[in-house]
């Protein structure tokens, strides 16, 4: 701390004579670039990766509980052959998560984030070493159960699957707007809990999401009685074929 | 709270650019934050002094300038400021529009202090 003023010392703060003054700057720079601009890179390269074997990268994102990995437990037992998917799991401190998709039969990474409130690009593309991308045709990232941070974080998805449990209420789009604006794809999950939940309205909450100006599909399902999975499971399939489509229409070319 | 991260990341920005043109210090960075992008402005100057201290950038100011956010409405033309979570036309109310600002964040320009002249005032003080 500054001992004439009690200020924090910055350097905005000079004393002459008891009277403030700021040595004249040298100069500013205009540099207009975005404050994640090195995230934006390493994203790019992600994505150029997974484009390159043309596989599928959906980042998966909810607050804590929402039923990320029940969904991808049922999602995993419901593609069974059709599709061969991996994840990679973002967790504060267990491996719980990662442990029960291999139970459900797919392979899974552990990010073990420590304090880290959401997964960025450089730690996806650390993951992606021990992933065989080759092998597979879907990645699935979890990312940390949090509604806020991991929306600013581009990973090198193709797209933004948000998850919002009826348990949860309507107005999460409302109150999370950053979140939900980035949503390619809202899942309204645990419909089957609707019985007991009576003040959840899934016209409501889409009709929030629509005022982000997102027209995003929406689907209700319940991953624990398997209502309305078809249409996640065929959405799933035609963006997989989308990618295979671009296999076709770019081999040689782009990424040949 | 991402901005400890984000603010990291500001950091070994500013730090390229000090690089660039052999400046030992700075004074002052300006961003440019709206509220769609999910950085507390608050946060970032409380987190910067953190992630600033013992280099070129410790004690710098950090000035934020907001940018409101609008959008321009696809149905009928016009373009309106609005909140963050009703990203609607303010004319016809319709959401099919495109957000014009109110998103950003970015690295506006970085303000050098002329380190001789720094030097020189420093060494007066004494």
């Amino acid at each position: 701390m500054c001992e004439s003023c009690g200020c924090s010392g910055g350097i905005d703060h000079f004393h002459v004579s008891g009277s403030i003054v700021r040595p004249a700057a040298s100069g500013e720079v205009k540099v207009m670039r975005s404050l994640l601009r090195e995230n934006g890179h390493q994203a790019a390269h992600n994505r150029a990766h997974f484009d390159a074997v043309h596989v599928l990268a959906i980042n998966l994102m909810s607050s804590p509980g929402a039923g990320k990995t029940s969904l991808l437990e049922a999602t995993i037992r419901a593609l069974g052959a059709r599709l061969s998917i991996a994840v990679i799991e973002g967790d504060l401190e267990t491996e719980n998560d990662a442990r029960r998709i291999r139970a459900a039969g797919a392979p899974a990474v552990q990010i073990t984030t420590g304090n880290a409130c959401h997964l960025d690009a450089s730690m996806v593309h650390a993951a992606l070493h021990q992933v065989d991308l080759s092998s597979i045709d879907v990645l699935f990232i979890e990312n940390v159960g949090n509604l806020v941070c991991p929306a600013a974080f581009d990973l090198g998805q193709h797209h933004n699957v948000v998850l919002l449990s009826v348990t949860e209420g309507d107005d999460k789009p409302e109150k999370y707007p950053v979140m939900f604006r980035a949503a390619d794809l809202m899942a309204i999950t645990k419909v089957d809990l609707m019985t007991a939940v009576d003040d959840f309205d899934p016209a409501l909450a889409k009709r929030h999401l629509r005022e982000l100006a997102n027209a995003a599909p929406v689907l209700e399902l319940s991953a624990r009685s398997g209502m309305g999975l078809g249409s996640w499971i065929d959405w799933i399939i035609d963006e997989a074929a989308s990618r295979r489509r671009f296999r076709t229409a770019h081999h040689g070319t782009a990424h040949g | 709270m991402h901005e400890l991260a984000i603010c990291q990341a500001l950091l070994r920005q500013v730090m390229e650019v000090a690089e660039e043109r052999g400046t030992q210090r700075i004074g002052r960075i300006t961003l440019r934050i709206g509220p769609l992008s999910g950085i507390e402005p608050e946060l970032l100057k409380t987190a910067f002094p953190l992630v600033a201290a013992g280099t070129p950038s410790e004690g710098a100011s950090i000035a934020i300038e907001d940018s409101p956010v609008r959008v321009r409405c696809q149905n009928c033309g016009s373009t309106s400021q609005t909140f963050t979570n009703r990203l609607l036309c303010g004319d016809c109310d319709s959401w099919r529009v495109k957000l014009v600002s109110g998103y950003e964040m970015l690295l506006v320009s970085v303000e050098f202090l002329d380190t001789q002249a720094v030097n020189r005032w420093e060494r007066a003080d004494v």
